[in-house]
């Protein structure tokens, strides 16, 4: 910035002073409680000690890196990492424009206002709440899940869900949808709203069935919407989830399934208090997600869609 | 319009399908409330789904009568009022001073926020800094690190710059200063927006366990959903039975109290605030999201 130099800025900056001091407290606080943990993650390249504390740990460089590459739990944590997120994307992420699609299709307002109602309201349950509903339905005695599959003569006995591995990434990604879809669908309702009626006008006299335009007209119309979040999924690939994972995956048997990079963060660093080794696994994350969110978005400029 | 007859059956099966998902939306919910209000033992039995068997207020009397309980609403009450108000006023603040053209600075300063929406120093770091500035186990760790949104103050800022200008022209020919202007002329044209921001971020603290999780050991300064979650990994009968003569005694004659039934009705009660603002919730939120997602 070349205005920075110049001479009158110091006399400009004055005259502003009451303009500035609004804006201070955000910078002080954002600086106390971002920079200062971004500055904090050198600790990933020391023997962190409490006793020493960050400036006075020794350094051992790429140490923690390289511990966590040839860690036992790395490829289990990777792949968890990575096939949830993928399967996030594919299930979680399109479920909310199928919905927003259905109910632009529903012409009777009574009947959507309640769909949208209903829809939305588990959105504002805390992941707490959500996770005892799942415990609660899936669970051995009197869980509705076992019930229903008892009397239709699916299974004989009533099945532990939540204590078989293999099920987890299904559960898990269910209760995602059925917290996220309603309230994920307003975005696109309201792009959807934005197209031009006449565009459907001109396509129905040309006899196109109300699928074709949807596939044709809508889907078009809001695609940049779509990219837009596309980009943020794609820069969250390695946040697999967090506070879901830790709530539903309570049972340790679940691990070999559940272990994300976030949750084993959480473990190794605050319950086992190894600091350094967690930030540098947590950096790792951090960097990756950021190149992937770069990347992305890069790519999507090619169709003039752009984060920043 | 005339439908014709693939268009007939796509809309049918639409309807079907959002049917079906408004069903799968409201279940848990009331069979968590029904439960809730079904004899424990009764529940173990199975086969409670739509409507209590054996209907009891029981477990929500032992509920109240865990003092920690009420405690942990108390504080959960207070987190959300004062963590509400103080994020929304310096939010809004910063929000202000930033949708100023005239602001020195501004671009350096919006790419010095920018920048930490998509980077973070991560859990342990921060962690270290709360520890650091002796605010483990203390009522201002459930408040403070949340203060300032970058995300809130670009949808406050947005809104704050598409407001025309000749509405504060009168005011500084008058003489006004930036914080007179702010505080009479744009916080009361303001109302939607902060409304919206504001119930945005009362459920978040409301719904937040994780930072009780990590920051607090003490029971007294539990948020009601880190409460929650004890109550679940816990067994919640003895807890409650140890402390509280009057719920061990009543546990004891009547032998239909289970662990299930009690966490129920303490989900149901850490519900009730969500569910009674819900009108207004819905429809603020709905005005957020679109405020929010609007690219400037």
């Amino acid at each position: 910035m070349k205005a920075a130099v110049k001479p009158g800025v110091w006399k400009k900056l004055t005259n502003q002073l009451d303009l500035q001091s609004m804006v201070w407290p955000g910078i002080i606080f954002v600086a106390i409680f971002s920079y200062i943990p971004m500055y904090g993650v050198v600790m990933a390249f020391q023997q962190y000690d409490i006793f020493n504390g960050i400036l006075e740990s020794p350094w051992v460089g790429w140490m923690n890196f390289k511990m966590f590459f040839e860690a036992p739990e790395f490829w289990n944590v990777m792949r968890n990492t990575i096939v949830i997120s993928l399967l996030k994307l594919v299930i979680t992420f399109p479920a909310p424009i199928l919905l927003a699609l259905m109910l632009n299709e529903v012409g009777n307002m009574a009947f959507k206002r309640f769909i949208q109602t209903v829809s939305y309201l588990p959105y504002f349950l805390s992941w707490v709440i959500v996770s005892g509903f799942v415990f609660s339905l899936l669970s051995v005695d009197n869980g509705t899940v076992n019930f229903l599959l008892e009397r239709l003569n699916l299974i004989q006995e009533p099945v532990n869900f939540l204590a078989i591995p293999e099920y987890f990434w299904s559960i898990l990604v269910s209760v995602n949808v059925w917290k996220e879809i309603g309230f994920g669908s307003i975005v696109y309702l309201a792009a959807i709203a934005g197209v031009d009626p006449a565009m459907y006008e001109a396509a129905s006299i040309d006899g196109a069935s109300r699928f074709k335009q949807i596939y044709l007209i809508t889907l078009p119309s809001i695609a940049p919407v779509i990219i837009i979040f596309m980009i943020l999924a794609i820069g969250n690939l390695l946040s697999a989830g967090f506070e879901d994972i830790l709530l539903l995956a309570t049972n340790p048997i679940l691990r070999p399934y559940s272990d994300v990079i976030d949750t084993y963060v959480y473990r190794v660093g605050i319950l086992n208090a190894r600091f350094s080794y967690a930030t540098a696994v947590g950096l790792f994350k951090a960097v990756i997600s950021v190149i992937l969110l770069v990347t992305a978005n890069k790519i999507a400029r090619r169709a003039d869609v752009s984060l920043w | 319009m005339r439908l014709s007859l693939g268009d007939k059956m796509m809309q049918r099966t639409i309807y079907l399908l959002l049917t079906l998902m408004a069903v799968v939306m409201l279940y848990p919910f009331w069979n968590a409330l029904v439960i809730s209000f079904n004899q424990g033992s009764d529940t173990a039995l199975g086969g409670v789904t739509l409507w209590p068997r054996a209907y009891t207020l029981e477990n929500y009397y032992i509920v109240f009568q865990d003092r920690r309980l009420l405690n942990s609403f108390m504080i959960t009450i207070l987190r959300t009022l004062s963590g509400t108000a103080l994020s929304v006023f310096f939010t809004a603040l910063l929000a202000y001073g930033m949708s100023k053209k005239s602001l020195l600075f501004r671009k350096q300063y919006m790419v010095f926020f920018m920048i930490t929406m998509f980077f973070s120093g991560g859990l342990i770091p921060t962690y270290m800094l709360i520890r650091a500035l002796g605010m483990l186990d203390t009522f201002w760790v459930l408040i403070i690190p949340g203060i300032i949104s970058v995300y809130n103050m670009i949808v406050i800022r947005t809104f704050f710059a598409a407001l025309p200008d000749g509405l504060e022209e009168s005011a500084k020919i008058d003489g006004c200063s930036n914080y007179g202007i702010f505080f009479r002329i744009v916080i009361p044209v303001s109302g939607p927006v902060l409304a919206t921001i504001s119930l945005f971020t009362a459920v978040g603290y409301w719904n937040d366990w994780f930072t009780g999780a990590i920051y607090i050991t003490q029971d007294q300064l539990l948020p009601i959903q880190t409460l929650l979650r004890q109550i679940m990994n816990s067994n919640i009968m003895t807890e409650i039975g140890s402390s509280n003569a009057i719920a061990l005694d009543h546990m004891n004659r009547n032998r239909t109290i289970t662990t299930k039934s009690l966490t129920m009705a303490t989900m149901m009660i850490a519900t009730v605030p969500i569910i009674l603002t819900y009108p207004f919730l819905q429809k603020y939120f709905v005005k957020g999201v679109l405020i929010g997602s609007l690219k400037e």
